[in-house]
């Protein structure tokens, strides 16, 4: 499901599904993105941010057309505990192997791999923060 | 420092085209004239070969390569070297001046903490600029090259490089009546391009920047960020567009004006050392 900003709309409420990850979508060409994420965020429930939210920073093939500073957006994944990715949507090997990468942690979110929790992805993160 | 403006007035006003350029190894600032020299001959060759660069009347190119003290930041700092190429028409009388088709010039301003790690017999110069045609360009370019085991690449401005300059420079006082502060954008992903132009007037610009600037001579991301916000905010509540969603692609203020292709004009000589202080820095962090 794919949504420009949060919160969805109320309406659809009764019929949504079980939400299992959310990937906030941040394109380093547009700060508006990145302001538009940091907006959205204020509407996530805080159980989410054990292991089941993730920011995926797109457009880093072109580092000229940066308007974001990278620095912010490391901060945003320390600050809410969650991993940040990096891709390049136009190099198609890149965009299909990160949507086996996200597929991969719905599944483990979805609680689908025995064994692996979301709280899993917590536990890394804070492993490489102490490096 | 105080900076004769008559020797650095043919910075100004001038769209200079920007290059990062590594180190330059076995360069001799003694022999200029014999670069020069060499120079002329490469590129008189080039031209036998069939790689004429201007069509029609026949044009015997000069070339003067000469060192300005004056255009660095510090005694650490390389003096700039400049390139000229002159044409004298054959067709013309002996005593026709030489018209000066394309100059360059090479220069460092506080780019001492690169030039420190940088082993002897490596001379730091990496900011090139240029003014004039390319086919000179890619001449003078490979001359450099072949000589000196350098490197040249076009120096990209990036949107948020291009914050930092309008944010400087809007901030910067000046004595004669400003023009406008005007920055232009690019939207993408649209069947027709569309630029987007807005101007700000320059004392209002000002007045932004002095209250969002805490430390005078001292600048932080934030600041920029905080500066860069109010006119994005200004420009929605008027036109119900998200600039912050466009891409940032040319400044202009009363002190330079920058185009993210990497293309820069100068115009007023008291802010020449900043000014070529951060471009001296977007070239040192392209090569690195």
């Amino acid at each position: 499901h794919l949504a420009t900003s949060l919160p969805l709309p109320s309406e659809r409420d009764h019929v949504r599904p079980r939400i299992d990850l959310i990937v906030f979508m941040i394109d380093i060409k547009s700060k508006y993105s990145l302001k538009n994420v940091e907006t959205s965020l204020a509407y996530v429930d805080a159980s989410f941010f054990l292991g089941k939210v993730c920011f995926l920073v797109t457009g880093v093939g072109r580092v000229n057309a940066c308007s974001i500073e990278m620095n912010a957006v490391c901060k945003l994944g320390e600050t809410y505990c969650s991993p940040v990715l990096f891709c390049e949507l136009e190099l198609e090997g890149i965009r299909a192997s990160t949507a086996q990468r996200l597929l991969r942690m719905l599944q483990i979110c979805a609680g689908h791999i025995p064994g692996v929790s979301a709280l899993s992805f917590v536990s890394l993160m804070r492993n490489s923060n102490d490096d | 420092e105080s900076v004769d403006p008559q020797k650095t007035a043919f910075v100004l006003c001038k769209a200079w085209t920007l290059y990062s350029v590594t180190p330059l190894y076995g360069f001799r600032r003694a022999r200029l004239r014999h670069y020069a020299r060499l120079l002329s001959a490469f590129i008189a060759a080039e031209k036998q070969k069939g790689l004429a660069v201007e069509v029609g009347v026949e044009l015997d190119i000069k070339v003067a390569l000469s060192s300005l003290a004056e255009l660095r930041g510090s005694e650490l700092d390389q003096a700039a070297l400049l390139v000229q190429l002159s044409s004298r028409s054959r067709a013309s009388s002996r005593n026709s001046e030489d018209k000066l088709v394309w100059s360059g010039w090479f220069c460092s301003m506080f780019g001492d903490d690169f030039s420190e790690n940088v082993p002897e017999d490596f001379t730091c110069l990496p900011l090139f600029l240029t003014h004039g045609a390319e086919s000179y360009t890619s001449l003078v370019g490979s001359w450099f090259q072949k000589t000196f085991d350098c490197c040249f690449r076009r120096l990209a401005i990036s949107p948020l490089n291009l914050s930092w300059m309008v944010a400087m420079w809007a901030g910067c006082k000046l004595d004669r009546a400003a023009s406008a502060v005007e920055l232009v954008f690019s939207v993408p992903r649209l069947a027709q391009p569309l630029d987007i132009s807005y101007a700000i007037h320059p004392e209002d610009a000002k007045a932004l920047w002095d209250t969002v600037q805490k430390t005078p001579g001292e600048i932080t991301q934030g600041e920029v960020d905080v500066f860069m916000d109010c006119l994005y905010a200004h420009f929605h509540r008027h036109f119900k567009i998200h600039l912050s969603a466009a891409k940032l692609v040319k400044v202009s203020t009363g002190v330079a004006s920058a185009h993210c292709d990497g293309i820069v004009k100068i115009l007023h000589s008291q802010y020449l050392p900043e000014v070529l202080m951060l471009l001296t820095e977007l070239a040192i962090s392209q090569i690195q």
